[in-house]
């Protein structure tokens, strides 16, 4: 009896909001806090991994060492990777997922919303345990984000803390990807069938799956490496039966599925945005929710494309090779039908359209690099080269980084209830356009010229098109603080924006007050 | 509206335990790896950390237990707890992936190539001309000194079989349950915590055996996979007969009612599953 008591005295707790004070971001159990936290979270990672780019592209200004020494620039090559995917790419979408997949899909809150709060607070920890490693005896990792070994296994005393924020980080994704399947799985709406979903929930109910798939096996790779290295076993040594070659093979089988996560989040969110400042359904809704899983699944057998010039036997160069280009026909699919909803349609060009727009010519540019690079004879000229360096930045950048920008531009009316300001959003997308292109475009020309990555010093001839690189860089850099200028403003106030924010926005999320209350749907809508 | 408490999703209030949770796996892991760098501060560190860490387990699951206990959940809480152990499993699988990857991979690719198969042909003639060991191998360096098969007999098949009666006999508890037998339950449980330890210990003394002869950890690809893999296995055996331990004493104080027992599910699936990797291990470890 008492417990019954006690049962409807917290009910009542929940309905008024959030609890006083600093401690509700620390315990809470909101979806909504916790998006905010993971997308602040996000962004502040951003600015530390922009500002090693900054570091990198300063020192490759011009030929010659100037500016940091050659095993401080390897530090920040790999610090940056490690930090620009799993601290600011991979969060913002949790973040994004935690806002807007419980709103989307008519949900009381995520499905377990204590673990949500612990999938959130570990990140800080693992990412202040890896950055740790910078002021270590022997330095931070320097091995590339691919840790490929024996050469990861030569860092200093950092190596053991990086492997484990790995894992910490690892087991943070685990938890948010299950608790993202579970919520779409058992709280959607009555009458919200899966192919009635919005495609962002879609997007990311398959990455889901691909996170809760690979990033055990990244975890089990990393250990092969810690027990290589202090426990004597010989996973990676040829000396003991082993082959260093095997890391990349596990490695790979982790990470391309995890460029799939980095962008498949993306894609969802220009499928959600296209349609409304088009004012036109979705072109082809059931062929992108089959193009975005034919993209999962390929995703699992395509990795060795990673390592064509590693000395794999010809029939694996040409079984990865056609597998590798059969991803283009679903991506290609996806591109299609963006342009086959903007056309005829009533377009506008507000913030999030604009970048939804450069999202979809640039990440195609990268695309276009990627099936370059999938052909094994020609890769063979550009593996390790800036080439490779201009096409994964292409895809990751223009691609991932303004799929996000532009979610953030397109709900913060709704989080906020506040309307950014339209004059600065559009004057950040086209300084953040010209100069990213001016960033990594000359990068092509560089790595067709035979420019390796990841080197502090490169031949004179490639003097110039660097030079245009590190200005794009640092123009692309401090034009993201316009971006925080937008965001500080249209938290503190703005125009109040509408509940359904955009004239031709259409779903449950507009649906709600703007800001949306803070248990959104305590009683589900129904769906027709 | 209708608004009623049994149409609403419980959403907890704030927690700390998550918290705890953070501080203490960086506490653990922190600490394990000062311990490894030699650091004088890693080996306390990394106990305080498992100290927290299982105050934080203690404290976490207590509250869902009490709130499970208390009603709170209707078969719509219950269904997402379904889906989040499901999918841990599946997570869990993929970890021993790796490592069955690994083993595939060393013997199928690694071992024949440094033996001067296909293109690895200069790789034996100028490097390991004398090698000639094929599987079971430490390698051409002769790591860790001696090498040998671990056979399937007789440790390895007794303990196949004490983990398929414990299949059965957690099968038995389950039926059980469902038939509110709270006798059977409670014995069919604790036979099979009993067996899940014997596990643990025919393996620790297995492994007695493999460090007594020379086959160690060390050596070579064989050692690394076999110790590698039956180790996390064996891990996993004593999480999974720790869990099952925590459900029976909760069936003692008469926890679990026919229509709801997830809690004992959850624990029955995982020691299926650590069951099934047991027979995946069974074969190419020690029988191939």
């Amino acid at each position: 009896m008492n417990a019954a008591l006690t049962d409807t005295d917290h009910h009542d707790d929940h309905h008024h909001g959030p609890a006083p004070g600093l401690l509700r971001w620390v315990t809470t159990t909101n979806h909504k806090d916790i998006g905010t936290l993971y997308l602040w979270f996000s962004l502040i990672m951003f600015f530390i991994g922009g500002f090693m780019a900054l570091i990198i592209r300063a020192e490759l200004f011009q030929p010659g060492l100037q500016v940091v020494d050659p095993h401080f620039f390897n530090q920040m090559t790999t610090m940056h990777a490690l930090i620009m995917i799993f601290g600011v790419v991979m969060p913002a979408f949790v973040g994004l997922a935690n806002w807007m997949v419980p709103i989307m899909i008519g949900a009381p809150d995520m499905a377990l919303p204590r673990m949500n709060n612990w999938s959130f607070w570990i990140l800080p920890f693992g990412f202040s345990m890896m950055l740790s490693t910078l002021f270590m005896d022997g330095g931070g990792p320097a091995g590339g984000w691919t840790l490929y070994p024996p050469l990861s296994l030569q860092g200093g005393n950092g190596f053991p803390f990086l492997i484990f924020s790995i894992h910490i980080l690892g087991i943070s994704s685990i938890m948010g990807a299950i608790n993202i399947v579970a919520t779409i799985m058992n709280l959607r709406a009555p009458g919200m069938t899966f192919m009635k979903m919005p495609l962002f929930v879609w997007t990311w109910f398959i990455t889901a799956y691909l996170l809760i798939a690979v990033m055990p096996v990244l975890a089990g790779a990393v250990t092969m490496l810690l027990t290589d290295k202090f426990f004597g076993t010989a996973f990676f040594s040829a000396a003991g039966g082993g082959d260093p070659v095997m890391f990349q093979h596990i490695f790979w089988f982790f990470g391309h599925p995890e460029v799939y996560i980095l962008i498949l989040p993306s894609f969802g969110i220009v499928s959600e945005i296209i349609p409304t400042f088009s004012r036109k359904k979705l072109f082809g809704y059931a062929s992108m929710v089959y193009a975005t899983s034919s993209i999962a699944l390929l995703s699992f057998i395509v990795w060795a494309h990673h390592m064509f010039t590693v000395g794999m036997p010809l029939s694996g160069e040409l079984f990865f090779m056609f597998a590798t280009m059969l991803i283009a026909v679903p991506t290609g699919v996806k591109v299609f039908n963006w342009v086959a909803t903007m056309w005829g349609g009533a377009m506008t060009f507000e913030t999030p359209m604009l970048f939804a727009l450069g999202f979809v010519i640039m990440f195609t540019i990268g695309g276009f690099s990627g099936v370059m690079l999938a052909l094994a004879p020609v890769d063979f000229q550009y593996h390790d080269t800036y080439f490779v360096v201009a096409h994964f930045h292409y895809v990751l950048v223009p691609g991932a980084i303004f799929g996000i920008v532009a979610a953030v531009y397109y709900w913060i009316p709704k989080w906020t209830g506040n309307m950014y300001d339209e004059k600065l959003g559009k004057a950040h997308f086209w300084i953040s356009t010209i100069f990213v292109n001016l960033l990594f475009f000359p990068m092509h020309f560089v790595g067709l010229a035979g420019m390796p990555r990841r080197i502090p010093d490169y031949a004179v001839q490639f003097a110039d098109f660097n030079a245009i690189s590190t200005i794009g860089a640092f123009g692309f850099g401090f034009s993201q603080l316009i971006f925080v200028v937008v965001l500080v403003k249209c938290v503190k106030g703005g125009k109040k924006a509408t509940d359904q924010v955009w004239e031709g926005a259409e779903g449950l999320e507009w649906t709600l007050s703007s800001p949306p209350p803070y248990h959104s749907f305590s009683d589900q809508p129904v769906v027709k | 509206m209708a608004s009623s408490a049994e149409n609403h999703y419980y959403v907890p209030d704030g927690a700390y335990w998550p918290l705890l949770g953070s501080v203490a796996l960086a506490t653990t892991t922190g600490g394990l790896a000062g311990w490894l760098n030699q650091h004088a501060l890693g080996e306390p560190v990394f106990y305080i950390g498992l100290l927290m860490l299982v105050i934080m387990m203690f404290g976490w699951f207590g509250t869902v237990i009490r709130e499970s206990e208390s009603g709170q959940y209707k078969p719509w809480e219950d269904k997402s707890f379904r889906l989040g152990m499901s999918w841990f499993i599946f997570s869990e699988v993929m970890f021993f992936a790796a490592f069955f990857g690994a083993l595939f991979y060393a013997r199928v690719f690694s071992v024949p190539w440094i033996l001067g198969e296909g293109a690895g042909a200069n790789t034996h003639t100028w490097l390991w001309s004398t090698f000639s060991e094929i599987w079971p191998t430490n390698g051409p360096a002769d790591m860790g000194g001696s090498d040998f098969h671990m056979g399937w007999w007789p440790l390895p098949i007794l303990n196949t079989a004490i983990l398929l009666t414990s299949g059965i006999t957690v099968t038995i508890a389950h039926h059980a349950v469902i038939k509110n037998d709270r006798k059977r339950f409670i014995w069919g449980l604790a036979a099979t915590v009993l067996l899940g330890f014997i596990f643990v210990y025919f393996q620790a003394v297995e492994y007695q055996e493999a460090y007594h002869e020379g086959m160690t950890l060390q050596s070579g690809i064989y050692g690394s996979t076999f110790f590698m893999l039956t180790g996390f296995h064996g891990f996993h055996v004593t999480m999974g007969a720790i869990i099952l331990l925590v459900v029976l004493l909760r069936a003692m104080r008469g926890h679990f009612t026919p229509e709801r027992h997830f809690a004992f599910e959850a624990a029955a699936w995982y020691w299926h599953f650590v069951d099934v990797v047991w027979l995946g291990l069974f074969i190419f470890v020690y029988i191939l």
